[in-house]
């Protein structure tokens, strides 16, 4: 866990909006200005409130939506340039959605559906229904008895195992899970959870797990990314950023997680209203006008990445005020005079 | 906020269900979605109905309203609700009795509120359908609901339609409209389920508040053991139409007796969990509701099960006041119950 194995420089989405009378054309800025890496063999998790941008992250990262500004790298080479065809990436990255029958084609048999990937990327017919099967059996659903069968037939939690073996049908390097769990019981949930990390483990995968169960990134994820509003805030390993969060949004999110204790429920809520709009998001520091740290400096200053020290030999960092010296912040600390 | 109309026999129960079943016809076979369910609510108490899909708490929920289709429902045993004898209700007494006896919250506001009329609209046409109120006394009371579940600028709000308000203020405002008739009986489905963590709090924090300040009872509905915990007083499990274990949040948090309940707590990912070490399963899947089992609907998947617990459906065994379970394994599966962690949290 060394090499980047994805590489994300400076990272846009804007939609546009319809023109209301003569004023300028509004967008939507779900995604503004992001850059990150995923390491080779580790699970980068991300969170955030809906509208934060997670899902059209991974949506960007796959092609699946073009970027308005911003590069994607991927094992060192310009995804989508001569370097690295799209087909060629798409065949290294694939992607599990939260919706698992939406995401199969309901004409297809599950056995079908995880060949599908193959064939169009040149395997026999053959070989590719034995790979389906092979992958089935891997997921934990017999092939004999559901390789044959529709997604109507299936429960949520097998449909999920099917859409998991067909991501890995192509043999990836790396998956991308947009809320896989979120909508499978609990029970279940757990059962797909351990078939995720067995199957890590086994084909030497990289995970970008985006999910707003907390406990869950928690668990799975080596390092934590949480967005708010169509920026990073914060980026750290996953135990310090869930012991010791150092964003004012981070510690709210964690904060809101029930406490699971009859004894010591929640007294108030870490935070008042909804999320707002990615269409006007607020000046400076887009959390300020939530956030109890807030000072004025905060308006008018956009906040940088500053690097934490976390424990040794890891980093993380966070993108507020109160933690970049020199910042203006009454809270942060003095600049270092240069030496 | 009394009501004298419908003020049952005092010390009687707010919700008695005396073996509730219900079944759906019209499919290939007839679907058994609730199984003698039995439950009382007291007056101003907070219950969570918790399980996974298909476990029956909804259709419970929803039979309390008698919300069924008729003709394709057949429904077993006795509801009452403040007194009344919900089944035994004409039809021509349900409108009355829906609203300002017992309201319901529901998981998708988009869906039950009107789109073509303001929300304001429809809480004045609530109170209105109720009560003997002019337009402008309905306006003036509406207006207090939306101060009341906190709705910012609520003289605006009022005039906005369903599509315009955010996720939580869209649940705001139909648990504003839940209110709008005072009713004895909050019935919440899922209130929180579609909403992000930070907003969910609030909601649930909300709830809590108005069932204290107005002596609400509430039955709540949800899949979240957390979200249980945060606003209920007791907690009933259910699986596969059947209520499994009920005791009250602290008992079934602390010392749950059913396996299912332990099986449910262990397959949390929850933050003392160590990463790296596996999540407890419980292997399989819930049963058929067409074709359930002779005994314990949970055997199949269950790691103590013996023979007696297929040959016939468990009684509930009284474990501590008020703390019961359908099992005839409980003394071995205290043995498996997990230990209460505490999660230290920033």
């Amino acid at each position: 866990m060394s090499q980047p194995l994805l590489t994300i420089r400076g990272l846009v989405k804007h939609f546009p909006l319809a023109r209301q009378g003569f004023g300028p054309r509004s967008v939507v800025r779900a995604v503004d200005g992001i850059d990150f890496e995923v390491m080779q063999g580790e699970t980068l998790g991300v969170v955030g409130e809906s509208g934060c941008g997670k899902s059209t992250t991974a949506r960007l990262l796959m092609h699946l939506l073009a970027p308005t500004a911003g590069e994607v790298v991927f094992d060192g080479r310009s995804v989508g340039g001569r370097d690295l065809p799209l087909k060629a990436f798409r065949r290294q990255v694939q992607m599990v959605f939260q919706d698992s029958y939406a995401s199969l084609n309901p004409r297809l048999t599950t056995q079908d559906s995880v060949a599908f990937g193959p064939l169009v990327h040149g395997l026999a017919r053959n070989a590719a229904v034995a790979r389906a099967r092979d992958l089935l059996a891997r997921v934990g659903l017999d092939p004999s008895r559901f390789g044959e069968r529709y997604p109507h037939e299936l429960s949520g939690g097998q449909r999920q195992r099917v859409n998991i073996a067909r991501a890995l049908a192509l043999q990836p390097r790396m998956v991308i899970l947009d809320e896989a769990v979120s909508a499978l019981d609990k029970s279940v949930e757990a059962q797909v959870i351990n078939l995720l990390l067995d199957l890590k483990d086994e084909f030497g995968l990289t995970y970008l797990f985006i999910s707003h169960d907390l406990n869950v990134v928690r668990y799975v994820s080596d390092r934590v990314m949480v967005m708010y509003l169509g920026q990073i805030v914060e980026l750290g390993p996953a135990d310090a950023l869930f012991a010791a969060p150092k964003h004012p949004y981070a510690q709210a999110l964690l904060a809101s997680m029930p406490s699971m204790d009859p004894d010591r429920r929640t007294e108030s809520a870490a935070l008042a209203g909804d999320p707002p709009n990615p269409i006007d998001p607020p000046s400076g520091c887009r959390f300020h006008p939530r956030c109890p740290l807030a000072a004025p400096v905060c308006a008018s200053v956009v906040p940088q990445r500053v690097p934490i020290l976390v424990a040794a030999g890891t980093s993380g960092d966070v993108a507020c005020l109160v933690h970049e010296p020199g910042s203006g912040h009454p809270m942060a600390a003095p600049l270092a005079r240069a030496a | 906020m009394a009501n004298d109309a419908v003020i049952g026999a005092v010390g009687e129960p707010m919700v008695r269900l005396r073996d509730l079943s219900v079944t759906f016809l019209g499919g290939r076979a007839p679907v058994h979605a609730v199984s003698g369910v039995s439950l009382e609510v007291q007056r101003g108490e907070v219950v969570a109905l918790i399980g996974e899909s298909g476990s029956g708490k909804s259709v419970t929920l929803r039979t309390l309203l008698r919300l069924h289709t008729e003709r394709r429902t057949r429904i077993g045993g006795e509801v009452h609700v403040a007194g009344r004898d919900v089944l035994a209700m004409p039809a021509s007494a349900l409108p009355d009795f829906r609203g300002k006896v017992a309201a319901m919250v529901f998981q998708e506001p988009l869906l039950a509120l009107d789109p073509v009329y303001s929300v304001g609209a429809q809480i004045v046409e609530s109170i209105q359908r109720h009560e003997a109120v002019s337009a402008a006394q309905a306006r003036a009371r509406a207006l207090a609901l939306f101060e009341r579940v906190r709705i910012p600028s609520p003289e605006r709000r009022l005039a906005a339609y369903p599509h315009e308000m955010s996720g939580g203020m869209r649940q705001r405002a139909m648990i504003a409209l839940a209110l709008a008739c005072k009713p004895q009986l909050l019935l919440a489905d899922e209130p929180t389920t579609a909403l992000d963590a930070t907003v969910q709090i609030q909601i649930l924090l909300l709830l809590r508040e108005l069932q204290r300040d107005l002596g609400l009872s509430v039955i709540f509905v949800t899949h979240d053991i957390g979200a249980a915990v945060e606003v209920a007083d007791r907690i009933a499990v259910m699986y596969a139409g059947r209520i499994v274990e009920e005791g009250t949040a602290r008992q079934l948090i602390r010392a749950p007796r059913h396996p299912y309940t332990i099986a449910l707590l262990k397959s949390r990912a929850h933050g003392a969990l160590a990463r790296g070490t596996r999540l407890e399963t419980i292997a399989g899947a819930p049963p058929d509701l067409s074709a359930l089992p002779p005994g314990c609907a949970f055997a199949e998947r269950c790691p103590l099960a013996i023979d007696a617990c297929r040959a016939a459906v468990p009684p509930a065994v009284e474990l501590a006041a008020g703390h019961r379970a359908r099992c005839i394994r409980t003394e071995i599966a205290a043995t498996i119950a997990p230990v209460q962690v505490s999660i230290p949290m920033a």
